[in-house]
This record gives C-alpha cells, structure tokens and sequence, in this order.
C-alpha cells in the first residue's frame, strides 16, 4: 500500500538506528541521487532557464535573458486561465473533502477484515487509468449517452441535453478521478487515532460535535493536509481530464502549456507559465510541510 | 503496525466508537453512496462492453466481438507491446533505485536527510505536466532523440518513490538484530543486505513493483511529452480513441484495464500485508 505508505510518511518520520554514511553508503546512494539530480532538479532548472529565453521561427529556443514571457503571463487572458483553474481545482478539493471525509473515517473505524475490503475497494478506482475512468462518465453524460438515453425513454426530456462541455462536466470528472486520493492519506489519519480517545470523551458526557471537533478533526489534520496536497495542485494543473469533459473551448492552465509545448511550439512561453505553476507547487508544499511540522510540535 | 500490540478494550464496537445509531448509519449510508459513485460508472463501462449494438442505452444481447475486435486491432496491440516495454523497464529501475535507497537512508545518517526526503517526495506529488515539459526540455537540450530510452526514464522518475516509500514502511518493522546477527557471522554489509533485509523486505518491494508497473501503464501526461512517434504507449492510443467519441471497442479495452488493475491492486495488497514474523 505504498500510497497510503507515503501519505503516511509525509506525517511521521521515526527514527532508526543509524550509523554515519561512509563512503560504501554514499555511492550505493548514488543512483538515486544521481537519477533526482539529472532528472528533477536540472530539468526543473533548465525549465526556468527558457522560461527567460525567446524562440526563433521554427519555434527553437533561443536562449537569452529577459522578461518577455512573464510579462506576456501576465495578461489578463492567462491570469483569468489560471483563475479558472485554480477556481475549478479549489471547488473539486472541498467536494472531494467533503464526499471523502465521512468515508475515510468510517473505512478507518471498522474492524480490520472490512478495512481491508474497503480500502482496496477505493484503490482500485484510484489506480485505474484516469482516461478510463473520464470515458465512463463521457458514455453517461454524452448527447448519445446512457443519462440522455434514461431521460428520452423516460420522456423526461425530448432532445438530449448538453451535459458535456460545462464546468459541471469539468469537476465532475476532476472529483470522480481525485477522491481516492483524498480518502487514502485521511484514512492513514483516522485509522492512527486512538479509538479510546473517542470513547474517554462520550464517557463523560460528550456530544457527537464536540468530539468531532475537539477530538477527530484535530488528530486527523495531518491526513487532511496531505490530502488536500494530493488534490489540491494536481487538479490545478491536470489538463487532459478538463479537455475531454470540457472541450477545450475554456482551457486549463494545463492545457494551455501543453498546447505551448506542442501545437503552438512556443517553449518559452510554456515554460513561464509552468514556472508559475510549479510556483504554485512549491507554495503549496511549503505550506504543508509547515503545517505538518506545526503539528508535530 | 504499533496498533497490534496496544490492548484491545473490552466490548469495543467494531466498526465506530459508541454512538447515536444515527451516526453510524450516516457514516454507512454516506460510504455506500460514494461507493456507487465510484462504481457505478465502471461497472456501466464493463456491462456495455459485452452489448451487441453500437447504441449505447439499448441492450441487444450479449457479446464478446468487442473483444475480437481489439485483438485484431495492429495498432492497439503495437501500442500495447509498447506499454509492456516501458512499463517492466520503469518497475526493474524503480525497483532497484527505490529499495537501495530505503535501505540506504533507513540505515545509515546523510547530510541534510529531511531536505533528501522531501526530494524523493516532489515526483511523487508534482504536477505531470511539470514533469513532463521539464523532462522534454532536458532531453531536447542534451539531443536525446524522444523514444523508449527518454520514456523509461521519465517513467521510472515518478516510479521509483513509491518503492522507496513502500519499502521504507515495510523498514520499519525491521528488527535491527537480524542485520547486526549477520555481520557477527561475518557478513559484508552488502551480503548482509543481500540475503538478510532483501528477502525481508520482499513482499514491500513487489507490491512496489506491481505499484510502479501500473503507475507506469497508466501513465498519459508525463508520456505525451517524452514518447516519439515509433514508442508510443497504450494511454496515447486510448485518449485518441475517448476523443473520438463512444466505442463499444473502447468500452472492450477500457474492461481489460479495469480487470488487469484490479488484479494488480488485489495482488499488491496481498504481498503488502503478508506478515513475516
């Protein structure tokens, strides 16, 4: 369960019993530091680098050093994109919160044979390919599909409606591919909850609100942080989801970088606005990370 | 793992602490429901593959020429040999990345280990397509021609942290007197890994596996920009055919994914909670 592993990790970091690296443990070391050297930081670097840069006819960069494309970010085209995004991104974390919240917990309170059960039934969906999972929700929700099929044979309605290409689309499809990953770190957070808390405080009188909000909710922050991490950034810059339930005529920031890096090959430009958001990344994981700590003290 | 050996209070209820029935059944009712928003959309795919029409909501009896279809579908099953390629390349580097290094930072104290462990994170949980266009820029840059050599790098990239991680967890539970046992007899710290902590660490590091061969046949963002034209990868192919429209073949193809993840999930769960002691 390396997910849940991981979510798990960003919270708790035990000790172990460690010896000083000497030299064998360094270069045994080495291919992982060598392959995130070469392939996360340089390439992140040389991102920014031709984000400064211009392009030539052919749409080649040419590398120099000004301004150009941030000042072309920042029009109010794209910043109203990247609104949309964000915008888009922050409304399929609260539902995903809200849809996932109630399920991790009752996932992470039952007894462990149906926690099992359960939290493969939420990695299934989570680790089916994403573009799957979109396709089944364009053969309900199409102008041929099963929901506008229901409804005429019905005669509910008499012309198929416009479900598809709305922003109701878009976060649908971005909640249905999200929420496991909203459910998993929770579920971390409220299966380490000590269920003897819980009961100590309806002992003594305690109602349902106040336990879940002096007890659960504190203990299980962590889980929420990590979860809204998960959510929160890639759905701002997730693209090919929003293409197909959205139909492109309102991208996303994400669609907008990838048309720059392929069909419009202005690399730069791309690269401005992937600065941008990878500003955004860094912003978000600072903040958890900060959180996290906050919590731990 | 800590769980298992505090005391189990008598007369706990199994499923939520005590409380109004009400609040349990909200609970309930509340994860069923999610459930079949989950489901139901997959389970419409599954069925409507096995229909004899190409209208989607009429039921015209029950068929597998979708499936037969697929099958003689060059394309498909060129991209598909593709996938394979890339996939089990990514798992074998991720695989050896991700455990040597669990080990590794487990073991031995590094410079800087909590800004390292944040590292290993930001693939994890970094925007595809950051990844992906910074990838490209890098590969454009040193002349690599896009192909399956900048695929499989770029794959095991975002793969081999979930080893590590999945295998860190597993480190955890280690008792530190196997390893110390070994080398008294003798062993070099590499023998000592070798045949002591690999073969304990075995069920974390083929569900990383299994973990990193589907991120790795899912994988569509971060492939759209690092596959040239001859590697071109099964999500590729599936996204042009989900652009085109709705396709009882797709329908087909999307069935085996869903079956061949839900196999891999099933498996790797296993391997993860298979306990050694």
């Amino acid at each position: 369960m390396a997910i849940t592993a991981a979510t798990a990790a960003l919270a708790t970091s035990g000790p172990s019993p460690q010896r000083r690296a000497g030299p064998g443990p360094w270069f045994a070391l080495t291919p992982m530091l060598g392959w995130l050297l070469l392939f996360v930081i340089v390439p992140t670097l040389m991102l920014i680098v031709v984000s400064f840069s211009e392009r030539d006819a052919l749409g080649r960069v040419v590398y120099s050093f000004n301004f150009e494309n941030y000042i072309r970010a920042f029009d109010w085209k794209w910043l109203k994109i990247l609104g949309i995004s964000v915008w888009y991104a922050f409304l399929t974390t609260v539902i995903c919160l809200i849809l996932g919240y109630p399920v991790a917990y009752f996932i992470g309170r039952s007894s462990e044979r149906v926690r099992g059960l359960l939290i493969m039934l939420v990695m299934i969906p989570f680790w089916t390919s994403f573009l799957i999972r979109t396709y089944a929700w364009i053969s309900i929700l199409a102008q041929e599909g099963l929901l506008n099929a229901l409804l005429m044979t019905l005669n509910i309605t008499s012309a198929p409606i416009g479900f598809m290409y709305t922003p109701f689309a878009v976060v649908l499809g971005l909640v249905y591919n999200f929420l496991p990953f909203m459910i998993l770190p929770i579920y971390t957070s409220v299966e380490k909850l000590d269920g003897s808390l819980i009961e100590a405080a309806y002992d003594l009188g305690a109602r349902p609100a106040r336990v879940f909000g002096q007890i659960v909710l504190p203990l299980t922050k962590p889980g929420i942080a990590a979860g809204i991490l998960l959510v929160f950034v890639p759905a701002i810059a997730m693209f090919a989801i929003t293409t197909l339930m959205g139909g492109g005529a309102n991208p996303t920031i994400g669609e907008v970088i990838q048309n720059q890096f392929t069909k419009a090959r202005n690399q730069p430009f791309g690269a401005a606005l992937g600065v941008l958001l990878l500003a955004i990344f860094l912003f978000s994981l600072w903040l958890s990370t900060k959180f996290r700590r906050g919590e731990e003290d | 793992m800590t769980d298992a050996l505090a005391p189990v209070p008598p007369a706990k209820r199994w499923w939520l602490p005590p409380g109004p029935a009400v609040q349990r059944a909200f609970f309930g009712g509340w994860t069923i429901a999610v459930f079949a928003f989950l489901y139901i959309p997959i389970l419409l795919l599954v069925v409507y593959s096995f229909n004899d029409s190409k209208l989607n909501l009429h039921w015209a009896g029950f068929t597998t020429k979708w499936y037969g279809l697929l099958l003689g579908n060059e394309v498909l099953l060129r991209a598909f040999k593709n996938s394979l390629i890339v996939a089990g390349a990514s798992t074998v580097l991720a695989v050896f990345i991700g455990t040597t290094a669990a080990w590794l930072l487990y073991r031995y104290r590094f410079p800087a280990q909590q800004t390292l462990g944040l590292l290993i994170f930001i693939p994890m949980v970094m925007p595809e397509v950051l990844m992906g266009v910074s990838l490209l820029v890098l590969f454009v840059n040193l002349g690599i021609p896009l192909g399956y050599t900048t695929l499989i790098i770029a794959h095991t990239t975002f793969c081999f942290p979930f080893v590590l991680v999945g295998v860190q967890a597993r480190l955890q539970g280690l008792d530190p007197s196997l390893e110390e046992a070994a080398q008294d007899l003798g062993a070099t710290p590499f023998k000592a890994f070798w045949l002591v902590i690999v073969p304990y660490l075995m069920p974390a590091i083929v569900a990383g596996a299994l973990m990193s061969f589907t991120l790795s046949f899912d994988e569509y963002i971060v492939t759209i920009f690092t596959s040239g034209s001859e590697s071109q990868t099964l999500p590729l192919k599936v996204y042009g055919m989900v652009r085109v429209g709705l396709n009882p073949q797709l329908n087909a193809l999307s069935t085996l994914f869903i079956a061949a993840t839900a196999v891999l999930v099933i498996a790797s769960q296993f391997f993860t909670r298979k306990k050694t002691t």
